[in-house]
């Protein structure tokens, strides 16, 4: 079975708020300085997922990411972990996108490669938390998907699933090839080895660009995008707690449930 | 400009669910003179249209088949809902449904989708969809110049629709085939009052260090009543091994907008607040006073969780 997982570079999402800022000239997140981009947590789970079929059923495992040079970090460390093969889509004409261009570009390389049976997504990239590349890869290629899984196996025919609802869990069962999103309930990605690391950044990286992929540059990036980003902020905190007085404990929680009746909350 | 809006509602209990009289509210707001409809799936649907407040027109099929939903089932029915209504704005929820729907209909209808918006508002005849990013640290507003605009909206983000049902009921086609087979369902073992329907929820994190800690947090939640009261979690806490998953609170775990959140031993990680920064007044006891949480509470009380959580106990008791 050959699995292409999807993995996506981003801000480090653990930054502390207070070194959270944006550039309101350009809508853009400004990188806070000494944290380095991370490979997005949803995304090495999505690559764990696909290593245990892979250790299960056999086959190989692509990882393909599409970002700046810097995404080549987010690669290697999918190879460390165990996958076979690294593709970077980079070219000026990517930059700026929305999920559409980007689901449109990761599908056009995934159909380059020819031979994919399954493709692994993240939930949703921890940076915009817009949880739809998945299913629009999906679409892109005419796939069934299932979103939001907690586990995955190989049958005879497909794929059997385990996906989180909000009220529990549901199992389907999808034929090949098919789509999957992989979500946090699926467990932590495994830690690759200092050997592994370091075969890994001895692998040559595929970079492929528009051109490459038989894509009007023109239909790509910000110029194909169909969610327009009139504005990205910082929304304003209420500000101001008041903190409750009081010599004890004791009088501290009653003097706060006075508070709370004068609120009328309890 | 006017707008036909077309809500993709899910059914309750054979009864619109309350997200979809959320969606029919916000449509009602932003129609400005065009057709506000619905489309309900499921044993029961053309009854319920009755009952969905603010639509004018309901797009329904009664086949039992819908009952469990299958994203190629329901996007087939709802292509065919937005052709036959000439909706240009289309509102899902950000439920399973709408986690599913929307991306694939934005994909099948050459258009876009905004993901968990929490505002729709007309600014000047254009639509701006809001919606959180960047693990709630930030709030984007996107347009989208291709139709319909389809939008994916969080639970309590408008008021809920008032007036009469449908008073017109167009049949859509029963359940058609999908590749993915649903095999069954596994209800998580959901005891007493559901975090997203409590009025009062208390939250406990990593600070309470062990499983121990978080029974202070179920006798500080009894205590305020068990009727009224549920018990969350931060991941972290979840991580421990101090709550099931299904108690998270935060992005991905689930979002509340309780009157009153009260949160002991977590720091306020954007991803946390994500869930619960809807919450009418929030209530910290945290002992480390710049914990990011207290730029969010109302009230905070900077102390030692073993000492402030019995004493508030007690003191709830008496009330
Ligand atoms: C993509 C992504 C998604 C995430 N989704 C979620 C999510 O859905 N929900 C979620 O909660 N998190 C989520 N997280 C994790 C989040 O970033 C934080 O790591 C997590 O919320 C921290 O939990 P916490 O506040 O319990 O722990 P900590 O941040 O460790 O805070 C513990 C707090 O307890 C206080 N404390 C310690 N001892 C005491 C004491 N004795 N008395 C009083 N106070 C004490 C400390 O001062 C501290 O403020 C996500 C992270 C990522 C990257
Ligand atoms: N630039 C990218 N490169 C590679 N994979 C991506 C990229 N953007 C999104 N994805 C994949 O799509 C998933 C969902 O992304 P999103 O819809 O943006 O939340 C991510 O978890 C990744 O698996």
């Amino acid at each position: 079975m050959h699995i292409v997982v999807c993995a996506k570079q981003i801000p480090d999402p653990e930054t502390p708020p207070s070194a959270f800022k944006i550039d309101a000239a350009t809508n853009k997140v400004i990188p806070a300085a000494g944290i380095s981009p991370v490979l997005s947590q949803f995304d090495g789970i999505a690559a764990e997922a696909a290593l245990r079929l892979k250790e299960a059923k056999g086959g190989k495992v692509t990882v393909i990411s599409l970002g700046a040079e810097s995404a080549q970090a987010a690669i290697k460390q999918v190879l460390a972990m165990g996958a076979d093969e690294g593709v970077l889509l980079k070219d000026a004409a990517f930059d700026d996108g929305d999920s559409y261009t980007t689901a449109r570009t990761l599908a056009e390389a995934i159909k380059k490669l020819g031979d994919v049976d399954a493709v692994f997504c993240g939930r949703q990239a921890a940076d915009w938390d817009m949880g739809q590349v998945g299913l629009l890869i999906a679409e892109e290629l005419g796939w069934p998907a299932a979103i939001i899984a907690k586990g995955v196996e190989a049958t005879d025919t497909g794929l059997k699933i385990q996906r989180v609802l909000a009220d529990g869990f549901e199992t389907v069962e999808a034929p090949l090839p098919a789509v999957v999103t992989v979500s946090n309930e699926f467990g932590e990605p495994r830690y690759p080895k200092l050997p592994q690391i370091m075969a890994a950044a001895k692998k040559t990286v595929t970079a492929w660009g528009a051109g490459d992929l038989g894509l009007d540059p023109g239909s790509v990036g910000k110029a194909g995008a169909r969610l327009q980003l009139q504005k990205l902020f910082i929304p304003e905190k209420s500000g101001r707690v008041e903190l409750i007085e009081g010599d004890t404990p004791q009088e501290q929680a009653s003097n706060l449930i006075k508070k709370l009746q004068a609120d009328k909350l309890i | 400009m006017a707008n036909n809006i077309l809500v993709v509602g899910e059914l309750e209990g054979g009864a619109p669910s309350p997200t979809t009289l959320e969606l029919l509210g916000g449509a009602q707001g932003l129609a400005a003179g065009g057709a506000v409809s619905v489309m309900l799936l499921g044993a029961g649907a053309s009854g319920a249209a009755a009952q969905a407040a603010g639509a004018a027109k309901a797009f329904v099929s009664d086949d039992a088949a819908y009952d469990t939903f299958n994203g190629e089932q329901w996007l087939t029915a709802a292509q065919s809902a937005v052709e036959q209504s000439g909706a240009n704005v289309v509102l899902v929820a950000q439920s399973v449904v709408g986690r599913e729907v929307g991306p694939r209909l934005a994909s099948r209808l050459n258009t876009a989708v905004a993901m968990d918006c929490v505002s729709v508002a007309d600014a000047g005849g254009t639509l701006q969809f809001t919606r959180p990013c960047y693990g709630g640290n930030a709030l984007a507003t996107y347009t989208i110049a291709t139709s319909p605009a389809i939008a994916t909206v969080r639970a309590k983000s408008f008021e809920p629709a008032s007036g009469g049902g449908a008073g017109e009921v167009v049949q859509l086609a029963g359940a058609g085939a999908s590749r993915v087979a649903v095999l069954g369902k596994e209800k998580a073992e959901a005891t007493g009052l559901q975090i997203q329907d409590a009025k009062v929820v208390v939250s406990g994190g990593r600070g309470l260090g062990a499983p121990e800690g978080f029974q202070q947090i179920e006798a500080l939640a009894s205590a305020i009543g068990s009727d009224k009261a549920a018990v969350g979690a931060s991941r972290a806490a979840v991580d421990l091994g101090c709550s099931p998953p299904s108690q998270q609170v935060g992005l991905t775990g689930k979002v509340v907008t309780p009157d009153l959140y009260i949160a002991v031993a977590i720091s306020g990680a954007s991803q946390h607040m994500a869930g619960c920064s809807g919450s009418k007044v929030i209530v910290a006891v945290n002992r480390d006073k710049d914990a990011n949480i207290f730029s969010f509470a109302k009230y905070g009380i900077v102390g030692d969780w073993k000492a402030v959580v019995p004493a508030l106990i007690e003191e709830f008791k008496k009330v």
